[in-house]
């Protein structure tokens, strides 16, 4: 993770276990599903007892089950798609008491659409432990047309929606869980820089 | 930088709301308009008792769209006391002219959370009388758990009882009530932010019991405001004008600097706020750091002290200043 001089380029210090939390939501991806492995080698079984897993990506029956069995005893629930686990998310935040703590771990779009969701429950972003884990893409709005670019790895990118050659920026928007891209040659139409893959 | 410039006012009432604390009211010398504030803000009030200064600060009460006066509680700490509050209490009444800071919010209640569980001990309420008129007008969900000694010593019970119902909840220590503050912490949702008021014995305690409970530290918030303890004089060498100042016994850094015409920073002078950390160039004696702000790694290093609460036990000291 490079280091931005953007204050709203959102940091993510690495995952450690609340060992007072009376109850704990980590929502992952595969990659994350390592950084759990992790924590729990770092707590007690009980903290993985007390423990749900929101595993929001695609996988194979018998990566599911490599996983369960590496992530017992804690519960685990698999999603294929990011919105799908979040719609999850937001089901179980509705009933949850004081004494839950959130975790998320994985690309930055997981960990974006998490802090997203759990600032409608106020639950301060600084309070969900993070970890980034896996590929560098971003999730990218275009502040012209306002269209959202999922995915992005590369800087300039297209806007999808508009068209645009878009200056992918560190400046983050918690709200929209989605870095702000500018249009990149608007005073020399057509001067554009050569594209990087710099999201890999 | 050394906080806002200051407001005479007149003192327009005086009560005595319980056994040891009295309230009064403050007007601006002119009548003038006073600045609105926000639920958790406090002034500090200069006092000039013979040749001593004090800035003590006060929580405002009242609501904080009132412009026309500001309301103060002041607990006599009697012995125990620098002076400031036994100061308020002998030498002020109706009529009698002070200087005031601009208010300044040190404990301000997090407008985006679900509910709000306040949490006073003793003077402690204070804060919180203005903080549940702006939940209120809010329309806020808010309760208020209040320790006090008895009900001759605890400001504003009934009042507070008769103006928010079953939102307050009282507990009596002479009859042995306690507040039930896991079983409170214990059962509330998500989004839920404590706040404590009170002697630091009952902060410590609520902190730790939030923490236990699982509750993130940035769901928590506490304010205490301290007076700078005494000790033994001692000297200050300024390092960037070469000046020695003498602290005297009874005297705050901040107060002897101020005393010798030193533009120092600070705020709050409660050693929460932050504003006065100064750097430390040398040092002979130990550091007393009586602040609530510095982290222990930094208080271990020695390079920063609080001046408006920490002192030295002897010696000398040289500050970045």
């Amino acid at each position: 993770m490079t280091i931005s001089t953007n204050k709203s380029r959102p940091i993510y210090p690495g995952l450690s276990p609340d060992l007072n939390a009376r109850s704990n939501i980590i929502v992952c991806d595969k990659g994350g599903a390592a950084a759990v492995t992790e924590l729990f080698s770092r707590a007690d079984t009980a903290f993985a007892k007390r423990t749900t897993i929101l595993l929001a990506e695609t996988l194979s029956d018998a990566e599911k089950q490599t996983v369960k069995t590496e992530l017992s005893p804690a519960s685990i629930e698999f999603f294929p798609t990011i919105p799908e686990g979040i719609a999850r998310l937001r089901e179980m935040l509705e009933a949850a008491p004081m004494g839950l703590r959130l975790y998320a771990t994985g690309t930055e779009p997981l960990i974006g659409s998490v802090v997203q969701a759990a600032a409608d429950y106020a639950i301060d972003h600084l309070s969900i432990r993070t970890e980034h884990r896996g590929s560098l893409m971003r999730r990218v709005q275009c502040v012209h047309c306002k269209g959202f670019i999922e995915n992005v790895t590369t800087n300039p990118v297209t806007c999808a929606h508009c068209g645009l050659t878009l200056l992918v920026r560190d400046h983050y928007s918690r709200r929209l869980a989605a870095f702000q891209g500018v249009c990149i040659d608007a005073e020399v139409p057509g001067d554009v820089p050569p594209t990087e893959a710099l999201y890999q | 930088m050394s906080g806002s410039r200051l407001r005479r006012v007149r003192v327009a009432e005086v009560e005595q709301v319980a056994a040891r604390i009295k309230r009064f009211r403050l007007v601006d010398i002119d009548n003038a308009p006073l600045s609105e504030f926000s639920g958790g803000s406090h002034i500090s009030v200069v006092m000039h008792s013979g040749d001593r200064m004090m800035r003590n600060p006060y929580s405002l009460m009242g609501s904080p769209s009132d412009t026309s006066s500001y309301q103060i509680s002041v607990l006599n700490c009697g012995a125990d006391s620098r002076g400031g509050s036994k100061f308020m209490h002998e030498n002020v009444a109706v009529g009698t002219e002070l200087e005031i800071s601009e208010p300044l919010n040190l404990f301000p209640p997090v407008k985006l959370a679900k509910k709000h569980i306040l949490i006073a001990g003793g003077i402690g309420i204070t804060p919180f009388m203005s903080m549940m008129n702006e939940l209120d007008s809010l329309k806020s969900n808010f309760e208020l758990h209040y320790g006090v000694r008895s009900l001759d010593e605890g400001a504003y019970c009934k009042y507070l009882q008769s103006r928010y119902g079953s939102r307050i909840n009282i507990y009596r220590q002479d009859q042995g009530q306690m507040i039930p503050l896991e079983t409170i912490l214990g059962n509330q949702r998500l989004g839920t932010h404590m706040y404590v008021c009170g002697p630091k014995p009952m902060i410590d305690w609520s902190l730790q019991t939030a923490e236990l409970l699982g509750w993130p530290s940035e769901n928590v918030h506490s304010e205490q405001f301290s007076a700078p303890p005494p000790g033994k004089p001692f000297t200050v060498k300024l390092a960037k004008s070469g000046r020695e100042i003498t602290v005297k016994g009874h005297q705050s850094i901040l107060e002897a600097l101020e005393e010798h015409g030193v533009d120092a920073p600070f705020l709050c002078r409660g050693g929460a706020c932050g504003q006065c950390e100064t750097g430390v160039v040398a040092c002979d004696g130990y550091i007393e750091h009586n602040d609530h702000f510095l982290t222990e790694p930094e208080r271990v290093s020695g390079k920063k002290i609080m001046i408006c609460m920490s002192r030295i036990q002897t010696g000398s000291i040289t500050l970045d200043l």
